[in-house]
């Protein structure tokens, strides 16, 4: 009998009382509305950012029309703007950098996964990503500094002596050896992107399942043939996801190019010849703009750059949720 | 004899490629190594202490960093202030409120779009917001600037850190009668604290270094100043100015603030790693 009414006192429904009910409820709707208010705060402002760019830019959308894409001309003083030669220096410089930071990254990626002894793998990972830690302005001072009279002195003169006779190429390597330029630049820029796409390209190779690997080594495969046969084709997907957000890191690199790039509004088939980006023009210019149609030019280069820019991290991230999807872990 | 041929060329090839791997990875090694022996080389013969008591100087006279140093100090605190928490709600919301909603998707998609996203393109955007409108450039629109780089690396790493707290922990707590902000604010949060942290210090560690958006917005002040609306002085602007400037008294602060800058960045992000690894081994 005794044990009976203890269990009963148990399952006797304890009363709350309705204040602190309401309380709860009250606070539960407080949290919930802050934060979806904060995560729609993410939309708005970038919302935001577009629409003053584009209301920024209208002055100059106006005054150039589609010919700002393609007009070289930069004069201040005629207020004439085009473009084209910051587009061009951005790509050019941007893709010098893939050419040079794709390779190392994904050969650091199979160092790591690969070869590296295990007590090894974390240092050396952590090492490339610090190089992700080092400010911008950092890799600025040093190209100037550093970077610049290295390749001016010991790299540029082989350059031009090598190709300075085989058609084509002597027309990209042609020049005298500035130091500064539009190959500085890219050989900066190919060091930052290391970082990034190393990181990703590590990670989508460890989700390479290790009985396809093991399959492939009981075959008699060499490590090399494992990754070009079995490493690379899964991890394809996930690799360009990592080399799209490195070009992205790339396009919009802003203080480290403006000290070494040269700043010089003129396209050059040059690749040693000095020359500007988008971002570079902004940075040196913004703030000196004299006039509403010089800073709007200089806010329709910022929004052709963010646009760019999007769309290359837009497909970098849906190639990276595609692999995520697979594995099941986020990159 | 040719399987023989075959085999030794496969060898061959395999061991050329794996040595271009490893020697990859020496030269990625060999190039932060470079990095930071230049900055020690450069940077340390010019470290006094009148770097941390003066302010900058023009050409010719000596001068310290001490304006430059408050300034980013101050400005890194407002950009924290502003952008951490909104930061922390939003992927409060996406992990715990909306989990797998549109909005949470969206979201997600978008905020990692912006942590990619050109800073200098924010330092124009709040350029024409807050400067042009203020008329001025300011301290306040430094933080401001900032606040927006934070935004998305903490929004990011929030979102991921309360992900990985197990659904049942939050289950045992709704059990015994937590209401939902209960559950979030004593076992989620709890839970996921460290790596909550840790998002926050990587954020600071960003922002201590960033140049391009502080260009538009807090520009510069070759003195000591206090005031939030006007300019003030910032570390990685002064080295862009002494940097770009002939003079080789005003490159050696240069290098000595980009080696104050670099290291501190660095221990930043060194522990704010080692805060998410020391939590990975307790759980």
């Amino acid at each position: 009998m005794n044990s009976s009414a203890h269990v009963a006192s148990y399952s006797d429904p304890v009363e709350i009382p309705a204040s602190i009910l309401r309380r709860n409820n009250m606070w539960d709707a407080l949290l919930r509305n802050a934060t979806r208010t904060a995560a729609l705060t993410v939309l708005v402002l970038l919302g935001g950012v577009i629409a003053s760019l584009v209301q920024g830019s209208v002055p100059a959308i106006k005054a150039f029309g589609f010919g700002f894409l393609t007009s070289s001309s930069w004069n201040p003083v005629t207020e004439k703007f085009g473009a084209l030669p910051a587009i061009y220096g951005t790509l050019v410089t941007s893709i010098i950098a893939m050419v040079i930071g794709v390779p190392v990254s994904l050969g650091i990626a199979v160092f790591i996964t690969e070869l590296c002894p295990p007590r090894l793998k974390r240092p050396i990972s952590t090492a490339i990503e610090l190089l992700a830690g080092v400010p911008s302005i950092i890799y600025g001072i040093w190209g100037l500094f550093v970077l610049a009279p290295f390749l001016q002195e010991h790299v540029q003169p082989i350059l031009i002596a090598l190709f300075g006779h085989v058609p084509l190429f002597n027309m990209i390597f042609a020049g005298p050896p500035y130091g500064i330029g539009v190959l500085t630049a890219g050989v900066i820029l190919s060091v930052m992107v290391l970082p990034y796409i190393t990181s990703v390209s590590r990670d989508v190779f460890e989700t390479v399942p290790t009985v396809l690997k093991e399959s492939a080594y009981g075959l008699g495969c060499t490590t090399w043939e494992v990754v070009r046969n079995i490493v690379l084709p899964y991890a394809r997907t996930g690799v360009v996801g990592g080399v799209m957000l490195g070009l992205g890191r790339a396009l919009g690199e802003t203080m480290a190019v403006t000290f070494v790039i040269g700043n010089a509004h003129k396209i050059a088939s040059s690749i040693l010849a000095p020359g500007t980006t988008i971002s570079a023009s902004i940075a040196n210019e913004f703030t000196e703009a004299e006039g509403d149609l010089y800073s709007s030019a200089l806010i329709e280069l910022g929004l052709i750059l963010f646009v760019i820019t999007f769309v290359v991290l837009a497909c970098a991230r849906m190639m990276l949720a595609r692999v995520e999807a697979r594995s099941g872990s986020r990159v | 004899m040719i399987d023989q041929l075959r085999y030794h060329r496969r060898r061959a090839v395999n061991g050329v490629v794996m040595g271009l791997a490893g020697a990859a990875a020496v030269s990625g090694l060999l190039i932060l190594g470079i990095i930071l022996g230049t900055l020690l080389y450069e940077g340390f013969s010019g470290l006094s202490l009148r770097v941390f008591t003066e302010s900058t100087p023009t050409a010719g006279s000596p001068g310290g960093l001490l304006n430059a140093i408050y300034g980013s100090v101050l400005m890194t605190i407002l950009g924290t202030a502003l952008g951490a928490p909104i930061g922390i709600l939003a992927g409060t919301y996406m992990a715990e409120y909306g989990r797998n909603t549109r909005l949470t998707m969206t979201v997600r998609f978008i905020n990692d779009i912006l942590l990619s996203a050109p800073s200098i393109v924010i330092g124009m955007f709040i350029n024409v917001v807050v400067v042009y409108r203020m008329h001025h450039f300011s301290a306040w629109a430094g933080g401001i600037a900032l606040a927006f780089l934070v935004l998305p690396v903490v929004v990011r790493t929030t979102e991921d850190m309360l992900l990985l707290v197990p659904n049942t922990l939050r289950e045992a707590a709704s059990a015994i009668g937590s209401p939902r902000w209960l559950v979030i604010l004593n076992v989620s949060y709890r839970a996921a604290r460290a790596g909550m942290i840790t998002g926050v210090l990587l954020a600071v560690a960003r922002i201590t270094g960033e140049t391009a958006p502080l260009l538009f917005t807090a520009l510069n002040n070759q003195f000591m100043s206090t005031n939030m609306n006007a300019p003030m002085a910032n570390l990685p602007v002064v080295i862009y100015n002494f940097a770009n400037s002939p003079y080789p008294d005003l490159h050696q602060l240069a290098w000595t603030a980009a080696l104050l800058i670099t290291f501190t960045v660095l221990a930043l992000n060194i522990s704010a790693r080692s805060l998410a690894t020391s939590r990975f081994k307790e759980s």
